[in-house]
């Protein structure tokens, strides 16, 4: 792949983004790329948003992505996905968990949660919404949440020929392999 | 073998493969890693944190001169408070190899200020070497304790949050043996007295000279022709982000040391292209050495000297394009950090934002959080430790001009013992009249749970000693009535407690006494505390929607059509339930 990718993910302070990418750049090392990965760290685990950047190609410089450059925006929380939808390229795609978290100044009220945000991104992208945390839910960990957005993410960017199953055990304990192996295949399922 | 490496990580292993032994750091964002993942090799080498920066280095420092390789790690602003013996370690030069990493942060990311370090190298007159990715913060790590030996200096390795936190393919190696160069006293070399400091500043400017001369033959200054047409000179991330936007048809002058600088090779590069550029982050450090050599380059006129360069910036900047980008009408909320649900400090806060004509000096930590809305309970926030020396400074102002206002300085445990106690003495000897308040969470929060000299472990993982911050209080000189120890999730006492310690008129200390919500509890931790965890429901049928318990900030408390509680995220600390006016929350079960 000459061209590098660009993916990016968006959430909230532990809602497990960093798991997510662990596992996803565990593949594309395997699968031989270049990979570089960009955190903030810091303020981030006191509920901020948080971000993920991945690049990987034959070459990678920069780590981080500018605006109007991600092939791909999985957001763990929908709001964030407004946040970032400038960094998405013309013909990108955006994953989204159809979730709510309220921010501090929406909380005291001082502010209301955007409404419409769904529909707008729809409208201006090509987007896969569903409701990741009840998938998780539903499968019998809510935690799994994060593993069902990389399913998604691996079938959006197209990464099919890698050993993902092998991948996740080898990122998650023994007892939890079987539950997190579903999660990511329901959430491929959903692209 | 090739992994997947944080600059952080990076330069633990370079460090451990260059045969390292001792390693001191006080944590700070970007740079708390470097530290944690070099205890991850304890079995073959040792590391602590120090309880500041300049003990950390002066630490690192002795281990040099006792003849092994050694490090020190902080933030930018940690070089700050290691500035001092810093510039004399610049001169006395070194036994083992002796390594200062110094991680700064552009943006502030999780920072009170922008200074960039690169100004540091320049003033103390040590080596400086900049790695732009994982790789090279690897290997320039192993090369700074070589050059340090080879040059008899402190070698600066100096990194940004780019670095420290992206992570990039790195090839691991084996560790060097350690090296240990037998001790002898070296009166003339290690006591700085001016009559030695008069011969060590005469050979530290010799040095110097030896060290330019190697830096334009080092191979990590490195050229790259590809046209005659542009030239590029960068170092650090801003390569990797100049390198993204120049693309491959221009030529590049990659700095990887850039102190001193290869002026040499700067002037060879510049004579050979036409239009000569350079790309850099924060001051025009690299800049300003091309220009003083009466070079013309372009630089800090188009690329700000502020905030974190990306590769938009540098391209808008360099050739006024702009990506095509999706524009929305609707715009996201800010989603500002937050005391966690439960936290010690949020009690406090609470509590103390209700005392009328204050004025409260903050501190460096989560705590800093308290002058956030809705609590909003702080005045200052200046640098480590400043909460207890800038109060005393305003209590004095205050009481030289007739002002009526108390003061109130709130400090956490970790960075009490940093730099705080210093200003409780000026408090006690000045006879100031200010209360101090200790916030002891048992941790050190911020920056991710390290063990500090209050707590029961060291980086090794041993159990030790603690500080006892109540005798230690004492020792400095509070009278033993007015140091209190309370726990802040008991709001009443915690006022009661704060109105009798406001009453005094002497110094007074308050230590609020419990552990973080969100640390790992050490069977210490577990013996003195109920940390059992609870859940808090809103009984609905109360619940008159008076919204008082959402004034607390707490992020497990959401405000729709009706208040709830998360579950997920409420461990019980009971705070909203004492504010409730309607008695409208309940323990679950």
């Amino acid at each position: 792949m000459k061209q590098v990718k660009n993916i990016l993910l968006v959430g909230v302070g532990g809602q497990g983004t960093i798991l997510a990418s662990k596992i996803l750049s565990a593949g594309l090392i395997e699968a031989g790329y270049d990979v570089k990965m960009s955190e903030i760290h810091g303020m981030s685990q006191r509920g901020g948003n948080v971000s993920t950047q991945i690049r990987f190609g034959e070459k990678v410089y920069s780590p981080i992505i500018g605006k109007g450059e991600a092939d791909l925006i999985v957001a763990f929380e929908k709001m964030e996905a407004l946040r970032w939808i400038e960094y998405l390229k013309e013909g990108g795609k955006v994953v989204i968990n159809d979730v709510e978290i309220p921010s501090v100044p929406i909380q005291l009220g001082k502010v209301e949660y955007p409404q419409g945000i769904l529909e707008e991104l729809s409208n201006k992208a090509t987007t896969y919404i569903f409701k990741a945390t009840e998938i998780a839910e539903k499968l019998g960990n809510p935690k799994t949440m994060n593993i069902v957005l990389l399913g998604a993410l691996v079938k959006a960017i197209e990464l099919p020929d890698i050993d993902w199953k092998k991948i996740i055990r080898d990122h998650v304990k023994p007892g939890y392999a079987q539950i997190n192996e579903m999660a990511f295949q329901t959430g491929q399922s959903q692209v | 073998m090739k992994q997947l490496l944080t600059g952080n990580e990076a330069i633990a292993r370079g460090a451990y493969e260059a045969g390292l032994v001792f390693a001191s750091a006080y944590p700070g964002t970007p740079s708390t890693e470097i530290l944690e993942n070099l205890a991850n090799y304890k079995k073959e080498l040792y590391c602590e944190w120090a309880p500041n920066e300049k003990v950390a280095l002066e630490a690192a420092m002795g281990a040099s001169i006792a003849g092994v390789r050694s490090l020190a790690a902080m933030k930018h602003v940690g070089v700050n408070v290691a500035a001092d013996p810093l510039f004399t370690a610049a001169y006395t030069g070194v036994t083992g190899g002796f390594v200062l990493v110094t991680a700064d942060d552009p943006g502030m990311h999780s920072s009170q200020n922008e200074q960039d370090s690169r100004n540091y190298a320049t003033a103390a007159k040590v080596l400086m070497l900049e790695p732009s990715d994982s790789k090279e913060a690897k290997e320039f790590t192993k090369l700074a304790f070589i050059l340090s030996e080879k040059f008899d200096t402190p070698v600066m390795l100096r990194v940004t949050t780019r670095i420290c936190h992206s992570k990039s393919l790195v090839d691991l190696e084996e560790r060097v043996d350690k090296v240990s160069i037998p001790y002898e006293r070296n009166i003339a070399k290690y006591v700085a007295t001016p009559a030695n400091g008069k011969v060590l500043r005469r050979k530290l400017i010799e040095r110097l000279a030896a060290m330019e001369e190697y830096s334009d033959q080092a191979e990590i200054n490195a050229v790259q022709y590809n046209s005659n047409e542009i030239g590029v000179i960068s170092a650090g991330v801003a390569y990797q982000y100049a390198r993204e936007v120049f693309g491959d048809d221009v030529s590049y002058l990659k700095l990887g040391m850039t102190y001193p600088m290869p002026m040499g090779l700067i002037r060879e590069f510049a004579s050979k292209v036409k239009k000569l550029y350079v790309v850099e982050e924060m001051d025009p450090y690299i800049e300003n050495h091309v220009k003083m050599a009466g070079i013309d380059c372009i630089g800090k006129s188009i690329i700000p000297e502020m905030d974190e360069l990306n590769p938009d910036i540098i391209r808008k900047a360099v050739f006024n394009i702009e990506n095509k980008t999706i524009q929305t009408m609707k715009e996201a909320i800010v989603r500002p950090p937050t005391l966690c649900a439960g936290c010690p400090h949020r009690a406090f806060f609470y509590v103390l934002g209700k005392k009328k004509n204050l004025m409260i000096t903050g501190d460096i930590g989560c705590y800093t959080l308290g002058s956030s809305p809705p609590l909003s309970a702080m005045d200052t926030c200046i640098c480590m430790g400043a909460s207890i020396s800038v109060g005393h400074g305003a209590k004095k102002a205050f009481e030289q001009t007739g002002v009526d206002r108390k003061v109130v300085s709130v400090i956490g445990d970790s960075t009490f013992f940093h730099s705080g106690v210093t200003g409780l003495m000026d408090v006690v000897y000045n006879k100031g009249n200010s209360l101090t308040v200790i916030l002891d969470n048992r941790t050190t929060g911020m920056t991710g749970h390290q063990d500090n000299p209050g707590t029961d472990y060291t980086l090794m993982g041993e159990s030790t000693s603690q500080v006892n911050i109540p005798l230690l209080c004492k020792a400095v000189g509070i009278k033993e009535d007015n140091i209190y120890t309370i726990n802040p999730l008991k709001l009443e006492e915690t006022s009661k407690i704060l109105d009798e310690a406001l009453a005094k008129n002497e110094p007074a200390v308050v230590i609020t006494r419990w552990p973080c919500a969100i640390k790992k509890f050490s069977d210490r931790d577990k013996a003195e505390f109920d940390l059992k965890p609870k859940k808090y429901i809103i009984n609905q049928e109360k619940c008159t929607g008076c919204r008082t318990c959402i004034r607390t900030g707490c992020p497990a408390i959401y405000s729709g059509k009706k208040i709830v509680i998360n579950p997920e995220t409420c461990i019980g600390c009971s705070v909203c339930k004492q504010v409730c006016p309607f008695d409208a929350i309940e323990q679950e079960g």
